[in-house]
């Protein structure tokens, strides 16, 4: 029981006086998560915007695909980017290997189905006549795009604080392609587990507060607008 | 104000679905100015139809011609949507405020400002929506959502306008208050409107001409007049609300009067077809006058028979009553006249109706 409260008095400290350390990992985890996320967001909804409104042969597979990958293991994810970042693999040339980049590559892709099938399931959501609706008003192929995009907003919102929340959170991709590198590629879920094993919980418990506020405010906003816009 | 030259024309319009011509339209021709009804029953190709003529779906063989420019050849079918507008069955409205609705179809044509929030107030005005502007589209009732998908069809100044079926899920007193909005509109602007319906009485009202659809083909094509009053066949008399369709043999052609045998009865209608051919006479419920049995036979009306009323069924202004005379008559009657005459089911009436009444085709 002392450890735990110990832990937590320790961890405000940590918090309050803006330790340096914990700032700089924090720091680290937002700018990668969020890259990550804006990335993902520019594939997967371009990528999801052309499945759901073009017929194909192969769509519901492509779409069975999407949503499994949804789910996609992080350690598999780190494996596999691990292979090719590996100085002989495929992308060895690169040299990003235990950099920040690797981390932001790997999250990309986990988050990258996430947006899809968000997106798709939210195109597929709006009524079919709409699309004929607005070509009848005389948009072009591009603005009617941009209506349906704008129509779905809502989900959108919801597929970005999913694929954000997914990989702030993860730790195996994180790990094996980042590295856990003291002040280069060490973030809030490496950290933790680095510090947890070390028997620090105090930092540990600092650590993990402060991942939880940030998925909590970052979630927030986005609920905000979300329930702005719903009411409007 | 209707010219010669036709601002649309379709020529050997078809669309095939799973093997089956579902739709054959050899020429449509549609003028300038003029308010045409589509009608027919559910399912008859009447959205299909106009869905085809606004270029808006692909899988439709045969030529559309605007202006007599032939679209996907001479113009493509983007330039050619820029010049119409299309209203669907449901308002089909964007998350996003009233004002903004109107102005969808402006902005898509990349109008300044100043301009289209002058045209947008103008059209908001015009159908009685200008209280609404601010207004969240998810927050409207249908029929008033109904009024802001007019609105912004409206907008863009279009050459024609396609109506697919646009108060078909409004309640009656909306749907009246938004049909005389309509009119008023489209008599105002004197924009070529091609209206599709399944209510007769929507057609009538706002047609200057009235194209009969049914199972894909055109069927009938005549003014509102001529397609109530003189249907071509047994389809088009049971769809504009003929009631009564009885199928005869000619007996007796007489300078233009005609005798014909309907299940032993004879009956005088006006026309000029052979001795033996086989007729449907056509009766509108509202030719049929019904008076008490014990009543002298009305000179004037040529056809007077005996029957026992069957079935009434009352409707707001009239009831609708149902005679076996050894055939069945259909006859509308005012709520007064079924008061006075105490119309009970099983008593014995007389009916009857002018030999000019009766519109006869030959089948």
């Amino acid at each position: 029981m002392e450890l735990i409260i110990d832990g937590i008095l320790k961890a405000f400290s940590l918090l309050f006086t803006l330790d340096r350390e914990v700032l700089d990992i924090t720091i680290l985890s937002l700018k990668v998560s969020g890259i990550a996320t804006i990335i993902s967001v520019i594939i997967g909804v371009s990528v999801g915007t052309t499945i759901a409104l073009n017929e194909f042969p192969g769509k519901r597979i492509i779409v069975s695909l999407v949503n499994t990958a949804m789910g996609l293991p992080p350690v598999v994810v780190g494996l596999f980017v691990t292979i090719f970042l590996w100085r002989n693999g495929p992308l060895g040339f690169l040299g990003i290997l235990y950099t920040p980049y690797a981390i932001i590559l790997a999250q990309s892709i986990i988050a990258t189905p996430i947006v899809t099938g968000i997106t798709v399931a939210a195109m597929q959501q709006l009524p079919k006549k709409l699309r004929l609706q607005i070509l009848a008003l005389g948009a072009s192929r591009l603005q009617m795009v941009w209506m349906l995009l704008k129509e779905s907003r809502l989900s959108l919102l919801a597929a970005v604080m999913a694929g954000f929340g997914g990989v702030i959170s993860e730790i195996g991709a994180s790990i094996m392609v980042g590295g856990n590198i003291k002040g280069y590629t060490r973030v809030l879920t490496t950290a933790t587990v680095m510090e947890t094993s070390k028997g620090n919980f105090d930092i540990a418990i600092a650590l993990s507060i402060i991942l939880l506020l940030l998925a909590y405010f970052i979630n927030l906003i986005l609920t905000f607008i979300q329930q702005r816009e719903g009411t409007r | 104000m209707i010219s010669n030259m036709p601002i649309l024309e379709a020529q050997d319009l078809c669309v095939d679905r799973s093997g089956l011509r579902f739709l054959n339209v050899p020429i449509l021709k549609v003028f300038q100015g003029e308010v045409l009804s589509l009608i027919g029953p559910n399912g008859a190709g009447k959205s299909t139809l106009l869905l085809a003529l606004c270029h808006l779906f692909r899988n439709f063989s045969g030529h559309i011609l605007f202006k007599g420019m032939e679209v996907g050849n001479d113009i493509t079918p983007f330039e050619y949507r820029r010049q119409i507008s299309m209203v669907f069955q449901e308002p089909l409205l964007f998350n996003a405020t009233v004002f903004d609705n109107v102005a969808s179809g402006l902005r898509f044509r990349r109008l300044d400002k100043n301009r289209c929030k002058k045209i947008v107030l103008n059209t908001l005005d015009r159908f009685g929506i200008a209280h609404l502007s601010s207004r969240s589209a998810r927050a409207l009732s249908g029929g008033e959502a109904q009024r802001v998908s007019l609105a912004r069809a409206f907008a863009v100044e279009p050459q024609i306008i396609f109506l697919d079926e646009p108060f078909s899920s409004l309640d009656a007193p909306t749907k009246d208050a938004l049909i005389e909005d309509l009119e008023r509109n489209l008599r105002d602007l004197k924009i070529t409107t091609i209206f599709a319906t399944h209510d007769r009485n929507e057609a009538l009202r706002l047609s200057d001409r009235v194209i009969v659809i049914n199972q894909g083909e055109i069927v009938q094509d005549g003014t509102p007049e001529e397609v109530m009053n003189y249907p071509c066949n047994e389809f088009v008399a049971s769809f504009v609300g003929v009631e009564t369709v009885l199928s005869g043999i000619v007996v007796k052609n007489e300078a233009g009067v005609l005798t014909v045998s309907v299940s032993g009865f004879h009956m005088e209608a006006v026309g000029d077809i052979t001795i033996g051919c086989k007729v449907v006479l056509c009766i509108r419920p509202e030719d049929i006058i019904l008076y008490p049995a014990s009543q002298d036979t009305q000179s004037s009306a040529r056809n007077t028979f005996t029957g026992i009323v069957t079935r009434v069924v009352p409707s707001n202004f009239y009831q609708k009553v149902y005679l076996n005379c050894g055939f069945p008559l259909v006859s509308y009657i005012t709520n007064a006249s079924a008061r006075s005459l105490g119309i009970t089911e099983g008593m014995e009436l007389k009916a009857s109706f002018k030999a000019t009444s009766v519109h006869i085709i030959e089948t």
